[in-house]
């Protein structure tokens, strides 16, 4: 049995876990203000908020696309749609700021943009006018060109400044952000006890990327959670740090240990999918996925990270990242086993760089992503470790090119001889994201950017060109 | 006054057909189509998916009591395949089951053997194979031989623009269901109820009073929804025709994707000849139109690209013909511009050919042939009310082009990782239906006896507000509140024979209609109230604010009891008129006439950054003076200008549709195939409304607005070549719209 709250409803239902929320609203519950735009994530027409109730009684709010949600991770959390954020006969914040402002013209999109505006309102913390585009990055409107769209979320953004954050519920209430009904649904969760995990089918992290391929085979089907057999933490500790194979994209953001170790990583992380999709996927899922690209997988080959793989009996083994990857979709990973954490070495002396481009800058997927980590002793490379992806069938190691460089005094003709290396441990080849001879031209590019961008004082595009 | 609709649109209470609430036993459908581009059909199998419990019937071809036909200008395409596929995703079969899933997993049982045959995906292809699906056609104005005997400078060259999925949110769906004596009511996702009600007619064999066509709203259009909403529409009518229960199809996006036609992709070799003071004497193009297997909308399409062949510019000679070219690409239909952007695109490629061979700016080449009043375009119209020179030197003033290029040369200089780009793009764009006789429309108004209005009319509500836009139309003339007002839903049975709402006309067409049904129904009143107030005559009664006024002063008589007097003395309080657009013609043969009841002109300034280590770009700006005429609504009209900017850079930069040799669709999901999201646009848009008195045949004045600012975009196309050609002196332009982040990084460091 699945309970969970969905708007101001108590919901027990017998529906199989796998069925994807989407499916469960529209058509079991008949709430038809969800819409179905694309069901792979890219659209957002599908937007619902996901509660979940803190220890301290507060719940957190996030934006999530219902299409890739398998029942199963509602559980015990807040579910609200559309129609859960209606005021009887009046607007609340967000869609007034909509309507105000022509920020809707055929309508389909609408919900999902109060939605993710609506959750932006719910965020414990101040937000800014950047954090409130950034809320609406995966909703795709093909009408407004979303100039009207952004006053509307500045509008919002700026209501939001008053926020009193010692009580923010009543306060979000009092000013017509969300209903009052929210004020009894963390009573209502407590009493929502938790429940068992399935025992068998498929086992699904966050589902965004095996709900856009079987959301219909998984219908009708119980799946595992993969949350109730590992966790969603990031630990430092004695210069490790360790990440849970269940963290999500979101909690590498806010995780302030982590964050403070990459300088740029809200930069990176604006590259990576969506603020819907980052709040579902987890670390383990890129992995596994073993797309040759996979973002969070270049990203952690470059740290030289090791993956903790365990058994349900509790036996486990430690693997490198970068041989985890064996060859197209296939990873270094048993039928019965799972990842349990990620760990790798944090060192302050480290320099470390992430680029992707991909046709649309945001929530695309990489043509080329390329992620760097280098330490210089007197402009020598005494450590460096690069990954590529899009260039082969796996998320690609570049050992032959790290060798090359280690050792090395950094400078422009031996970057040059670097990249050549480079040219040498890739095979790209042409498909619907590029051409193999432009990606072999991009990730030349993007090599040299990572010095570039490390290093601006020392290195310009224009030592790089004839 | 805001969108009407904006209320329910935001609360999530707006229907779209897949939210209508269904009633008991409805059927769903799911389509199974070819999963190859040209073929035979040797055998199919369809027994294993009959026999899966819960498919009630899988219709074919051979279920259709009518014609197998839905070719709009041509009878060239069927409903179902029968015996030869022409395109991947033609549909064969019809499966109808008691649930979606059912139906799928019925598709998958489908067995089909086909022997393939060969395979053409390219215009130029088909052109040279000479497969077309239409007659060439040709615009010609004085000698163009003769003209290029006279050029200082001849440049000849190629441009290509691909086509463009028109990605509206709401996939295309339907709802049929059976009312009595075999009549069918279709709920229909179309822009064109009367073709999908006169479509189903003919493939069920009935009379069009037999099938009842009704539109609610569209989750955008685009044009994608003015043709190919009919193959959907028809085939849950044939179902409801055999099984006599309500059956639904909403179609997947992955299913809509592969099995819609888009944009046309156009291959284009042009010849333009200059004099030395840039004149532009002579301009030949030859269109090489991709209209896929069947006519769809290509003979409309391509009439309208050569009516825009030569864009805001006057050109004494010309010769410009487009070539349908037939291949086995899923049907190409409308998109915003219908064959508009596509021409536009050739003859600005033609300047920035030319402008890079004489090396000097295009804009130089622009401003020196531009319309001026009085001159006749290719096809015969006399240009008046010309605006084009005006909001030109408007949007160069306005935004300080020269002060802005000088800074982009200066930056330009001082850079090498960032370039900049700037381009001048003006349009003129034509308003009317390019065939004649689709200009008119209808509107039925309903005055209740408790003074509430209902409005009808054949206008098909997408997004672009035409809903509102007649709620003021009605307002306006009856000077009451607009909540007094209700659009109803567009429905064949209320108003009939109607043209899709298309070609930026909606507005114009159905307001006319409404406005002058509502004139009819004042002239009533104003005589009721005469009678009430015991005036001499009626020529001092007005309406306003919700009372009668006389000689301007407001009586103690309101609306409401004028209406309740009016029906007390058995006046009608209905109406329902007809409008057409006076002084437009065409002469086919002859390729002149006056086919536009009006132009709407505009300039665009575009600035863009390029990135030349990753050869990705963003817009800094695109600043725009556009002729609203006298805008009837600012917030609604600048929402169709920054969405249509928007969805025109997508065409030009993002947006690439691939499909292989084998005609198999690539970009077939929203993970491949991408449209501008929130950080895609430019950073600035702004819209200055050039003021104007507009023009009569606008509704209250108020310029056609739907189509015109999408053409804003060629100029982002040409600010980025402009900015590639900053970073490399010898790149060697090829217009090959989009300009994808990969071509752009080949031109960068390509020879």
């Amino acid at each position: 049995m699945i309970e969970f709250i969905l708007n101001n409803k108590r919901i027990k239902s017998s529906a199989k876990s796998g069925m994807s929320l989407l499916h469960f609203i529209r058509e079991e519950q008949g709430l038809k203000g969800t819409k179905s735009g694309c069901k792979e994530g890219d659209c957002g027409a599908c937007t619902v908020l996901v509660g979940s109730l803190n220890k301290d009684n507060s719940i957190s709010y996030q934006s999530i696309t219902s299409c890739l949600t398998p029942l199963a991770n509602v559980h015990a959390k807040h579910i609200v749609t559309i129609e859960g954020l209606n005021r009887p006969k009046e607007l609340n914040v967000a869609q007034k700021a909509i309507k105000d402002n022509f920020a809707t013209q055929c309508g389909f999109c609408t919900p999902g943009f109060v939605n993710s505006l609506s959750g932006l309102a719910l965020q414990h913390k101040k937000v800014s006018k950047e954090d409130a585009i950034n809320a609406i990055s995966g909703n795709i409107c093909r009408c407004t060109g979303y100039k009207s769209i952004e006053k509307a979320a500045e509008e919002v953004s700026n209501k939001l400044q008053n926020k009193d954050s010692t009580n923010e519920l009543e306060w979000l209430v009092a000013e017509h952000f969300v209903p009052d009904y929210f004020k009894e649904i963390p009573e209502k969760l407590k009493q929502i006890t938790s429940r068992g995990s399935d025992v068998e089918g498929v086992l699904v992290g966050g589902g965004t990327d095996l709900y856009v391929r079987h959301a219909d085979t998984l219908l009708d089907q119980d799946i595992q959670q993969a949350t109730h057999i590992v966790g969603h933490t990031i630990r430092v500790h004695d210069g490790v740090c360790t990440i849970d194979a269940g963290t999500r994209v979101t909690d590498l953001l806010n995780h302030k240990g982590f964050k403070s170790y990459f300088v740029k990583l809200p930069e990176f992380i604006k590259l990576i999918s969506s603020e819907q999709i980052r709040n579902m996927a987890t670390l383990a899922g890129n992995f596994v996925n073993a797309s040759p690209i996979g973002d969070l997988s270049i990203f952690f080959l470059a740290l030289d990270s090791t993956l903790h793989i365990k058994k349900a009996n509790g036996d486990s083994r430690y693997v490198p990242l970068k041989s985890f990857f064996r060859t197209y979709k296939k990873v270094d990973l048993a039928e019965d086993e799972f990842i349990a954490d990620l760990s790798f070495e944090l060192d302050n002396n480290n320099h470390f760089n992430f680029e992707k481009v991909s046709k649309r800058t945001h929530l695309d997927i990489a043509t080329v992503n390329t992620a760097i980590r280098i330490q210089l002793t007197n402009n020598v490379v005494y450590d460096v470790a690069i990954s590529i992806g899009g260039v082969a069938a796996i998320p690609t190691y570049l050992h032959k090119t790290t060798r090359f460089l280690k050792g090395k005094e950094l400078s422009v003709v031996v970057l040059i001889a670097a990249q050549e290396v480079l040219q040498s441990e890739i095979t790209p080849i042409s498909d619907v994201r590029g051409t193999a001879a432009y990606k072999r031209l991009l990730a030349r590019q993007l090599f040299y950017a990572h010095f570039i961008s490390l290093f601006p004082n020392q290195f310009q595009l224009k030592d790089f060109i004839a | 006054m805001k969108n009407k609709d904006s209320y329910g649109h935001v609360r999530g209470e707006s229907l779209f057909v897949d939210d209508i609430t269904v009633m008991q036993g409805t059927l769903h459908g799911l389509v199974f189509d070819a999963s190859i581009a040209h073929g035979r059909i040797k055998n199919i199998d369809y027994s294993k998916a009959e026999n899966l419990e819960g498919v009630v019937r899988i219709f074919t071809h051979l279920d259709i009591p009518g014609e197998n036909q839905i070719g709009g200008i041509i009878q060239d395409e069927p409903l179902f395949a029968e015996n030869e596929i022409h395109f991947m995703g033609q549909p064969i079969a019809f499966i109808v089951a008691e649930s979606l899933a059912i139906a799928k997993k019925a598709k998958s049982l489908i067995e089909i053997e086909v022997a393939n045959l060969p395979i053409i995906t390219k215009a130029k292809e088909a052109f040279e194979k000479g497969l077309f699906t239409n007659a060439p056609r040709t615009f010609k104005k004085a000698d163009v031989n003769e003209g290029f005997k006279k050029a200082d400078y001849i440049f000849e060259g190629e441009a290509f623009t691909n086509g463009q999925e028109h990605l509206y949110l709401e996939t295309q769906a339907s709802y049929a269901y059976p009312l009595e004596n075999g009549t069918i009511k279709i709920i229909s996702s179309t822009q064109g109820p009367t073709a999908v009600q006169k479509t189903i007619a003919n493939v069920l064999g009935v009379a069009m009073h037999s099938v009842e066509l009704e539109v609610v709203r569209l989750g955008g259009g685009f044009g994608g929804k003015e043709d190919q909403a009919t193959a959907w529409a028809a085939m849950t009518a044939v179902a409801v025709y055999h099984l006599h229960v309500p059956v639904k199809l909403v179609l997947e996006r992955h299913d809509d994707i592969r099995m819609t036609g888009k944009r046309h992709p156009y291959h284009t070799f042009y010849k333009i000849g200059l004099n030395k003071d840039l004149k532009i004497i002579a301009f030949e193009a030859d269109y090489l139109q991709n209209s896929g297997a069947a006519a769809d909308l290509s003979p409309a399409i391509a009439e309208r690209t050569l009516f825009h062949g030569t864009n805001s510019y006057y050109i004494e000679n010309v010769r410009m013909t487009v070539h349908s070219c037939k291949t086995n690409l899923p049907p190409n239909t409308a998109f915003r511009g219908f064959g508009g952007p596509q021409g536009m695109f050739v003859i600005e490629a033609a300047i920035a050919k030319a402008a890079q061979e004489l090396n000097i700016p295009a804009y130089k080449i622009q401003e020196a042939n531009l319309l001026q009043e009085d001159d006749e375009f290719s096809y015969g119209q006399i240009a008046k009310n010309v605006l084009i020179q005006k909001v030109w030197n408007s949007a160069k003033t306005t935004f300080n082009f020269d002060k802005k290029s000088k800074e982009i040369d200066a930056f330009n200089a001082k850079n090498t990782a960032l370039k900049k780009g700037i381009s001048l793009m003006p349009i003129t764009f034509g308003i009317s239906f390019t065939n004649t006789p689709m200009n008119h429309a209808r509107a039925l108004v309903h005055i209740y006896q408790d003074g509430s209005v209902g409005v009808s009319t054949g206008a098909v509500e997408m997004g672009q507000s035409v809903n509102t836009k007649m709620l003021q139309v009605a307002a306006q003339s009856f000077g009451i509140s607009s909540q007094n007002v209700k659009i109803e839903t567009t429905n064949t049975t209320r108003v009939a024979n109607t043209s899709p709402t298309a070609a930026s006309t909606g507005a114009d067409l159905n307001g006319k209609a409404v406005q002058l049904a509502c004139t009819n129904l004042v002239d009533r009143l104003q005589r009721v109230a005469q009678e009430v107030l015991e005036l001499e005559n009626k020529s001092s009664i007005s309406f306003y604010e919700n009372y009668v006024y006389v000689n301007k002063k407001k009586t103690s008589l309101t609306w409401h009891k004028l209406v309740s007097e009016a029906f007390i003395r058995r006046v009608s309080l209905s109406e329902n008129a007809h409008y057409a657009t006076p002084e437009i013609h065409f002469d086919k043969k002859k390729e002149k006439g006056h086919p536009f009841a009006y132009h709407v002109y505009g300039t665009a300034i575009t600035t863009v950054t390029l990135d030349c280590i990753r050869g990705t770009y963003e817009f800094d700006s695109v600043e725009i003076i556009h002729d609203f005429g006298k805008s009837m609504n600012l917030g609604i009209d600048i929402g169709q200008v920054e969405g249509a900017l928007v969805q025109g850079l997508g065409w030009v930069t993002m947006e690439e549709i691939v499909y292989d040799d084998k005609g198999i669709l690539r970009s077939n999901s929203l993970s491949g195939y991408k449209v501008p999201d929130v950080f895609a646009v430019p950073k600035i848009i702004k819209t200055i409304p050039f003021v104007s008195d507009g023009d009569d045949l606008a509704i209250l004045k108020s310029k056609a607005v739907g189509e015109p600012p999408f053409m804003y975009a060629i100029g982002g196309y040409f600010a980025l070549q402009n900015a590639i050609a900053a970073f490399n002196p010898r790149y060697n332009r090829k217009l090959d719209a989009p300009m994808t982040p990969e071509k752009t990084l080949l031109a960068l460091y390509g020879e």
